[in-house]
């Protein structure tokens, strides 16, 4: 049920018809990135006043249709429309649909913007000299007028407990990582009161960033929305995964500081230093299982991907950098023992 | 001397790692020149691992006794009950050591 390209410019070109008022042609359409769960594809929609640049997003082709990946596309679209509201720079969406749509699959068109999400090309491109330094303050602006996002926007969207999350999902792998365990053992017992429950972008990071010449130019990939602790995305923004071998801790191009202090100023609401720490701490955690997902997705035959297979190996830097933030926490904690609330 | 003809096992992988990348990545592109990358830096893994894997494993095996567990999935199941807790410093000495060995095999620019 897949189709070809040619199927799928006749039925982009019928879908967007209604967006333009006029019959559109469908041009230069070529696929960007696939995945498990996504496919985006890149094209100009061709009309009688102009040629406008576009991003189709859509479940893969040929994956069954089921209600649930509708849902998630649809509130993702909501989700883009929300952010948009609330001053944090998205696309404009042109049209939606689900499976009864002429596409077959659930989808979402959108307006291209121009820039990178690259992160090696981020951090070392000369284009974006001027933009580096601005990243980390940009974001910490973002994230608190993201965090204002009216939950009932995207009704549906998980509310779990992120540490009991994290660890099914853990368990599940089946494997086995005494350093994971360590750090699964401080998250129980350090764990901070949550203040708010918000909405959480889920994997805000350079990679979901489009950054032009000036700086953050949208946020994207609203896949793992979901409503938890503001300090979620603080800290998976600070993960040293995300710093693309930068030197500073906030996607390797900004620090603590430009991150917290914006991000304070946006949304009237103070950081507290450990708990974001603590929210680092977890995000390293998590990338280090998603590592073994992925390598599993190999192993058992989900998808044979030498890609996926050598993301198993990539476990141990998370080990690495889980053991040397808990040897800064255990320190800041007095070397308190470790499994210990500490009580200053 | 093992059962097995020359070239020994890590010398094949550093062919193959050759081969790679000086014939297969400059012949393609797009994503398979990335998927050879990829290829590449496995082969890469897998000699370092036949060269220091056998010393790296000792030393693992003296870590975990000295911390009075028998293996891996012991060590977790300690630390999970909080047996470990008041040694969390000790722990976290030990794995480090034991995670700088992965880290020297899988890819040893992180290290720092």
């Amino acid at each position: 049920m897949g189709g070809t390209v040619e199927e799928l410019r006749d039925q982009l070109a019928s879908v967007l018809m209604p967006s333009f008022g006029e019959a559109v042609e469908i041009r230069d359409l070529r696929r960007l990135t696939g995945g498990a769960s996504r496919e985006t594809w890149s094209f100009d929609a061709a009309h009688a006043d102009g040629i406008d640049p576009l991003i189709l997003r859509r479940a893969p082709a040929g994956a069954p249709a089921d209600k649930a990946s509708a849902d998630l596309m649809l509130r993702e679209a909501a989700a883009m429309r929300e952010a948009s509201r609330v001053g944090v720079p998205e696309p404009e969406l042109l049209a939606t649909g689900d499976d009864s749509s002429e596409l077959r699959a659930p989808f979402i068109v959108m307006r291209r913007i121009d820039g990178e999400t690259i992160g090696r090309r981020i951090l070392r491109d000369e284009q974006y000299v001027d933009a580096r330094p601005r990243i980390a303050s940009q974001c910490g602006a973002i994230l608190g007028a993201l965090h204002t996002m009216d939950p009932k926007t995207v009704a549906g969207a998980p509310d779990l407990d992120a540490l009991a999350a994290l660890r099914a999902m853990f368990e599940e792998t089946g494997v086995v990582s005494p350093t994971l365990e360590l750090a699964f053992r401080w998250l129980a017992t350090h764990r901070p009161e949550s203040s708010r429950k918000v909405v959480v972008h889920g994997d805000f990071r350079l990679g979901n960033l489009i950054i032009d010449r000036s700086g953050v130019a949208a946020v994207l990939d609203w896949e793992l929305l979901h409503l938890g602790d503001p300090m979620e995305d603080l800290g998976w923004l600070c993960v040293r995964a995300w710093r693309f071998g930068g030197e500073q801790p906030v996607a390797g191009v900004g620090t603590y500081d430009q991150l917290f202090t914006a991000y304070e100023q946006t949304s009237g609401h103070p950081v507290d230093r450990t708990v974001a720490k603590w929210w680092e701490l977890y995000g390293t955690v998590r990338w280090g299982v998603i590592c073994i997902l992925q390598a599993n997705r190999h192993l058992k035959g989900a998808e044979r991907s030498i890609e996926l297979a050598a993301i198993g190996r990539r476990l141990c830097e998370q080990e690495y950098d889980t053991l040397g933030l808990l040897e800064e926490l255990l320190q800041a904690a007095g070397g308190r023992r470790g499994g210990e609330r500490g009580t200053a | 001397m093992g059962l097995h003809d020359t070239p020994p096992a890590a010398e094949l992988a550093a062919a193959v790692e050759d081969f790679l990348r000086t014939d297969v990545m400059p012949a393609v592109d797009g994503p398979l020149k990335f998927q050879a990358l990829v290829a590449a830096n496995v082969m890469a893994i897998i000699g370092r691992e036949l060269s220091l894997g056998p010393a790296q494993e000792r030393g693992h095996r003296e870590r975990l006794s000295g911390l009075g567990v028998a293996d891996d999935a012991q060590l977790a199941a300690v630390i999970r009950s909080g047996a470990m807790d008041d040694r969390f410093g000790e722990v976290i000495e030990a794995l480090r050591q034991s995670v700088a060995d992965k880290v020297a095999v899988a890819n040893p620019k992180w290290a720092r």
